[in-house]
């Protein structure tokens, strides 16, 4: 039987060695990037509801009503974060939630642009290439005002504003002062486009939005965040709705041979192919490698591609190549299919949680769990006295450990401590006392069923664990499912409540257990001191007690059970007058015990050998009775 | 009697409270607290939250002056809206709900809230919460509890090997979810998305202190059908008593620390996500530590006694057996 086996395991500490490696682990990695970074990592991040903030939870829905897949989602996530990442809102929080919301979160106070940025949906166009803009700029004898990487001041701005004024007229005008004759017409560089061309700087994180939502009918100027380079672009010819589909894959040749890199093909709809081929019709009649014969793909104002055409592309198939890596060209194929989704972002809430109301908030929950956890404390001494102190230690133990990990995962993966995650961690206060207490309830059992103390430590854990295991594991799924399909707070709360239940389990195997095996072999807590929550008096177990009516189940044969049965109803002749002798026997037991006690540690008449398990009383009665009726 | 001493003639059998015997007197108990619960649900109309019925809401925290009428005032006059909720947040914040605002109203009542409760603009928190919010968190919810029943329904046959305790587990659940909903109805408490989590968490710990009582119920029913001195009910009710200090003990533990974020968040907070999550789970809580003695047990024996094996079991004992025994046995003879 593995119960015995177990039972008689060597020495408990190589778990605690183990536990004590956990804790050195966690606590030296915080120690090293507090020592290694610039701040401290001994706390954990806090999440917008405690720390202020905005928070916004988007839908995507579509036009058309179709499906939103989960790459539909993270492309979605990833324009917003690039934007936002522009707008130069530091530490922003951008999650997908439940499979279909995105949860924008925005500490301090955002500027309204930048709430319009993440309100909007991503814009795909395909405009043609009127000019480099260094060479417009060279042209006209105009110099750039900006110095690259350093934020344009007013008065550049207003220096530039003054430069591109080409008519004097003290305003900057967007209409073109000739009439263009196609999309790709130099007649298209206005006044507003020379000013734009003045102040872009592509080398500026912020300039990637900055043109985000210029009119799809009038030309603008864009970057290639790749490059780096700019360029004015003509108005918009067609519009993501255009494309039907976007896949990368092997480059292929017009025999369909595989020669060697990596394409992304396009398929247009109907009008779109018939746009499409009008439009490099056009662009197809310029000289290859000049800048008229471009076209550019425009997601959310940065420019994902430029290409060059050598032919007219009729029948609304295309394919862009280039010196791509397989990610890369799988990455713009995403772009073109996501741009392509006439998707837009319903605002389910937005939120504007104010710094001092977190605080309150934070400051309240910590109270309620020092309270919660206090009177845990002196329910648990009140219980299990001696042991209460390993009970709590436990909890400690288990607290502990979560705040470490989390302010570890607050480190490395950018968890945030929210108001529900909080009070997941306080509720799991309850959650760790809870396997305390089925453990030793289960060693109480035993010392019951007449085992020593030092035995009914480990037959007490091998039932325990069992029962431990599987209610930690029922948690540990209400958790899970909580944290993958719900929305709001309730992911932080799951998250904490999943993490501490994990942790509990570590805790009460590798801490709990082995410390009770220690704490055993103690003279206080070994020989049942009156205070150490292991007393055999309190508990009512005693040698007289569990020799009196005390058979053994499985395997013994019926006579045997009889005769023990027969031995007992001669202390009672009737079921009343064997209760009344059972209240007795308790009284008597008190006395014997201290007897016992003098001798040392309570030990019970008869041991067990491996494998049999005691009657309970129950099956006892039951049996005196059977005898009892047999003689009667 | 100190809990040691009752604790040791629960588990001895010295002391056993009649708790499976006395079966159909919980489910009638729990069925009419249930048909009650369902009554309600269907009769009083649930108070939603702001995030159910959408709008705009504004919590002006640390202010002095906890005047509602002027809220009224400033909303009134931004807006033109004057079905405004205002209600006293805690001992120093007030909150504000008013039908959807567009984003330069909410700046503008953001700021006259400010300037008439004398904080910082920064100390008004605003939320915009959409119509179909709090649907989607409602249908969320729902979907969480259909998969989380399957998977744990799964998880329970697996490890107990039978249906009977499964379902037991689920039933017992499901009355703890449709009560805990039904009080949360009947005092009139507004049901937010905290509470739908509160609810959702409930689950888990029902069935932890319902797993813990199986796990004794099987453990003393292993083998029985071997000897002739007791029926399945019988062990089974041992078990209940058995593992009832553990019960009581694991129940105080996990209902300390909510009852203590319940009565921090309704002192200092009033309404917010502190009450609201730990309203439904103290209650919660408190019902599903009752019914894992009470109901789900019962529950495992009822449909457990109705196995050919078990049902012959008994009968072969309780026919071997003479009339005045034991208390549950002459009970049922009555019945």
């Amino acid at each position: 039987m593995t119960a015995t086996e177990e039972a008689t395991e060597g020495s408990p500490r190589p778990r605690l060695l183990v536990f004590a490696l956990i804790v050195i682990a966690l606590v030296a990695s915080l120690a090293a990037s507090t020592l290694t970074g610039s701040e401290s990592r001994w706390s954990p991040d806090l999440a917008l509801d405690l720390e202020g903030g905005t928070q916004i939870i988007l839908t995507p829905v579509t036009d058309d009503g179709s499906e939103i897949t989960p790459e539909d989602i993270s492309q979605a996530i990833e324009i917003i974060r690039q934007r936002v990442d522009a707008s130069g809102v530091a530490e922003a929080e951008i999650t997908s939630q439940g499979g279909s919301n995105i949860v924008v979160g925005l500490p301090g106070t955002p500027s309204e642009e930048t709430l319009d940025l993440v309100r909007t949906s991503a814009v795909l166009r395909l405009r043609a290439v009127i000019d480099y803009t260094g060479q417009v700029l060279a042209n006209t004898g105009l110099q750039p005002v900006y110095e690259p990487g350093v934020d344009v001041t007013e008065e550049q701005l207003a220096q530039a504003r003054e430069q591109a004024d080409l008519n004097g007229d003290g305003s900057i005008s967007a209409e073109p002062t000739e009439t263009p004759d196609s999309p790709s017409s130099d007649a298209w560089i206005t006044e507003e486009i020379l000013y734009q061309a003045l102040t872009l700087d592509c080398t500026s994180e912020s300039a990637r939005v900055q043109n985000a939502y210029s009119a799809a009918d009038s030309p603008v100027v864009a970057c290639d965040p790749t490059t780096g380079a700019s360029y004015i672009l003509g108005p918009a010819e067609l519009d993501g709705s255009h494309i039907d589909q976007a896949t990368s894959g092997p480059r292929v040749n017009e025999m369909g041979q595989t020669i060697g890199g990596w394409q992304v093909n396009m398929e247009f709809t109907g009008e779109g192919g018939d746009l499409f081929g009008q439009v490099t019709t056009r662009l197809a009649g310029y000289p290859y490698g000049t800048a008229k014969n471009l076209f550019a793909i425009v997601l959310d104002g940065s420019i994902i591609s430029v290409a060059s055409l050598q032919a007219p592309i009729l029948g609304g198939s295309a394919s862009i190549s280039g010196s791509f890596t397989a990610p890369e060209a799988a990455s713009l194929a995403n772009q073109l299919s996501f741009g392509s989704l006439p998707l837009t972002f319903e605002v389910q809430s937005e939120e504007q949680i104010s710094a001092t109301l977190g605080s309150e908030q934070l400051v309240n929950s910590l109270i309620a769990g020092a309270i919660g956890a206090g009177l845990i404390v002196l329910y648990l001494l009140w219980q299990y006295q001696g042991l209460g102190l390993l009970a709590v230690t436990s909890i400690t133990m288990v607290m502990g450990l979560s705040y470490l990990t989390i302010s570890l995962l607050s480190w490395t993966m950018g968890y945030r401590l929210s108001l529900a995650g909080v009070v997941g961690l306080i509720i799991s206060i309850g959650i760790s006392a809870d396997s305390f207490i089925v453990y030793f309830e289960r060693v109480r059992d035993e010392i019951r069923e007449g085992r020593t103390l030092r035995d009914a430590v480990d037959y007490g854990w091998n039932r325990a664990r069992q029962t431990i295991l599987v209610s930690d594991a029922v948690n540990l799924v209400a958790a899970i499912v909580l944290y993958f399909l719900a929305v709001g707070g309730v992911r932080g709360f799951a998250f904490t409540l999943g993490l501490t239940t994990v942790i509990d389990v570590v805790v009460v195997i590798l801490f709990t257990y082995p410390v009770m095996k220690l704490l055993v072999r103690t003279k206080f807590f070994g020989e049942g001191h009156r205070l150490s929550g292991m007393s055999a008096a309190s508990l009512g177990a005693d040698p007289v007690y569990a020799g009196r009516g005390r058979v053994r189940d499985r395997g013994v044969s019926k006579s045997e059970a009889k005769a023990n049965a027969k031995k007992a109803r001669r202390a009672a002749a009737s079921e009343d007058a064997a209760q009344a002798a059972a209240r007795a026997g308790t009284a008597v037991d008190t006395l014997d015990e201290k007897s016992q006690r003098k001798k040392g540690r309570a030990q019970t008449p008869e041991s067990h050998s491996p494998g049999e398990r005691p009657m309970t009383l129950a099956q006892r009665k039951a049996a005196e009775r059977r005898a009892g009726r047999d003689e009667n | 009697m100190s809990m040691y001493s009752l604790g040791n003639d629960l588990y001895s059998g010295q002391r056993s409270f009649n708790i499976i015997g006395r079966r159909r007197l919980w489910y009638g108990i729990a069925l009419a607290f249930i048909l009650l619960s369902a009554v309600l649900l269907l009769v009083k109309p649930i108070n939603f939250g702001i995030d159910f019925r959408g709008g705009s809401q504004f919590t002006v925290s640390g202010t002095a002056n906890m005047g509602q009428q002027d809220a009224i005032d400033v909303v009134a006059a931004q807006t033109g809206d004057d079905s405004v909720r205002v209600s006293e947040v805690g001992a120093n914040s007030i909150r504000v709900q008013t039908s959807e605002l567009t984003n330069e109203q909410t700046q503008e009542v953001r700021a006259a809230l400010a300037d008439v409760y004398d904080v910082p603009v920064d100390d008004v928190a605003s939320t915009f919460i959409g119509p179909t919010w709090g649907a989607d968190v409602s249908s969320k919810a729902i979907q969480s509890l259909v998969i989380f029943i399957g998977l744990i329904s799964l998880i329970l046959w697996a490890y107990f090997r039978t249906w009977t305790i499964a379902v037991g587990a689920i039933g017992a659940l499901l009355h703890d979810l449709i009560i805990t909903a039904g009080v949360y109805v009947a005092s009139g408490f507004e049901v937010t998305p905290a509470t739908v989590i509160g609810l959702l968490t409930i689950l888990g710990y029902s069935l932890y202190d319902t797993v813990v009582v199986f796990d004794k119920v099987r453990e003393n029913t292993a083998g029985f059908l071997d000897q002739e001195e007791t029926t399945y009910a019988e062990q089974a009710n041992l078990a209940v008593n058995q593992t009832l200090i553990r019960s009581i003990n694991t129940s105080v533990t996990g209902l300390l620390p909510v009852g203590a974020i319940l009565v921090i968040g309704v002192l200092f907070q009033g309404a917010g996500t502190l009450r609201d999550l730990s309203l439904a789970l103290f209650v919660g809580m408190l019902i599903s530590a009752v019914s894992s003695i009470f109901l789900a047990a019962p529950l495992a024996v009822t449909l457990g006694e109705r196995q050919k094996d078990i049902k012959e079991h008994t009968e072969r004992v309780l026919s071997a057996r003479p009339a005045v025994q034991d208390t549950t046995i002459t009970r049922k003879k009555k019945a």
